[in-house]
């Protein structure tokens, strides 16, 4: 499983939007993966892992639901970029990432979360439509919509921000 | 911007088709039977200009590395959970050719076939409730009435279903309930209620046990989920959750005592 750790890290931080939880997410996930791992009986364990690290922070989430809510479009992006996307990162990192990439990970955190992970998965992970479905519990039909209104609300954002 | 659902309803049907080529999903026959199609289309040659836009902003530096401190507390409290646990996968039939395996292989095989013919009815609906467990900790899914108190969630099935579920509540022993809601489970309408453990969900689904009940066994692993089965007071009862097997085995006793 390890080698697979850092897309759990990725698609945990993506989903839970903050450092501290997505590490709690990931530990938990790691610890289940690791219990039944032997009952694994498929061919991608990558996609095994995301699909648990997923329903590990649905679960999170259905926990904390309410607690946390970023709109859609506000005027505060740029606020909810700094406390989102950079509270606990290495600060040189953070440092050398562009100001362009910051505002586009801030756009993408504020996407709805099933947009999110669709997106995620597909772009950072290049998972195939049917590995998402997989991965998502989710006919091909809704991930190929949900991509697409997660890309049409990423290229909207950006264009009203004035990315180029 | 303010429904997405409704502003972006694309106005041609074949632009998700745009969308699967950029993302290579579309086979040779496939994209030239688009492209024939785009050329005069200018609802999807726009669709294929914000898709591109789309993507060169995915190209900037996204990925979200993970600080080596959270490495090195992830992979500590893995060996502290399994010191000897392969954290790699080994390699698929390694185990075949362990001379002694082979020949009971045949035997195994054969137990495992019979066991699926004689249990199909038990292993799809343990799939059902699993997924539906999955399902429900979706955003909006967990609770369809939201309270920790029994004798609200227990009126509130009154007319939605046709049966009176039995509503306890543990908060004291530490299974606080936090709602219930309707599902649908072998062909027919049931009550699930939600407890919480600490940060994990149980899903107990009730329903009346009609006609000659078989004892399915007492419990199953699932995907990392553990489901109990059990039957009293003429009710089929389905716990399903995340949490360990002992503390849903204290989960079940609590239940069954209570009055």
């Amino acid at each position: 499983m390890l080698p697979h750790l850092d897309a759990a890290y990725n698609l945990a931080r993506w989903l839970m939007r903050d450092g501290e939880a997505a590490e709690d997410v990931l530990q938990e996930a790691m610890v289940r993966a690791l219990t039944y791992f032997a009952s694994f009986k498929g061919v991608n364990p990558r996609a095994w892992l995301l699909q648990i690290v997923r329903n590990t922070a649905y679960g999170s989430m259905a926990l904390n639901r309410g607690v946390v809510t970023v709109p859609i479009t506000g005027e505060s992006d740029e606020a909810i970029a700094a406390e989102l996307v950079s509270g606990d990162d290495d600060p040189e990192a953070a440092l050398l990432r562009s100001r362009e990439s910051r505002q586009v990970r801030a756009l993408i955190a504020a996407l709805p979360v099933e947009l999110r992970e669709t997106l995620v998965l597909r772009e950072f992970e290049e998972f195939s439509y049917k590995e998402i479905a997989e991965a998502t519990q989710t006919p091909i039909g809704t991930v190929m919509s949900r991509l697409w209104r997660a890309r049409q609300l990423l290229a909207q954002a950006a264009a009203a921000e004035g990315l180029p | 911007m303010s429904d997405p659902q409704n502003s972006l309803m694309p106005g041609c049907d074949k632009v998700l088709l745009v969308q699967a080529e950029l993302d290579g999903e579309l086979d040779a026959a496939q994209a030239a039977a688009l492209e024939a199609h785009r050329v005069g289309c200018p609802i999807c040659q726009a669709a294929q200009v914000e898709l591109l836009r789309a993507r060169a902003l995915m190209r900037g530096d996204l990925y979200q590395a993970m600080p080596d401190a959270v490495r090195a507390r992830v992979i500590g409290r893995l060996r502290q959970v399994e010191p000897h646990a392969p954290l790699v996968p080994r390699r698929r039939w390694d185990w075949l050719r362990a001379p002694s395996i082979g020949f009971g292989l045949g035997a195994a095989c054969a137990a495992a076939i019979s066991l699926l013919i004689l249990l199909p009815e038990r292993n799809d609906l343990v799939d059902q409730i699993v997924a539906d467990h999955i399902r429900a900790l979706q955003p909006g899914h967990l609770e369809d009435v939201v309270s920790t108190d029994q004798h609200t969630v227990k009126p509130w099935f009154d007319g939605r279903i046709d049966f009176a579920p039995p509503v306890k509540d543990f908060a004291a022993e530490g299974f606080p309930l936090r709602g219930g809601r309707l599902d649908y489970l072998d062909g027919r309408p049931v009550a699930a209620l939600v407890y919480q453990r600490d940060k994990h969900i149980i899903d107990l689904y009730v329903w009346p046990a009609g006609g000659p009940t078989p004892h399915l066994g007492s419990d199953t692993t699932i995907q990392g989920y553990n489901v109990v089965h059990w039957t009293a007071e003429g009710m089929n009862f389905w716990a399903v959750s995340d949490v360990e097997h002992g503390q849903l085995d204290e989960f079940i006793a609590l239940w069954r005592r209570a009055p």
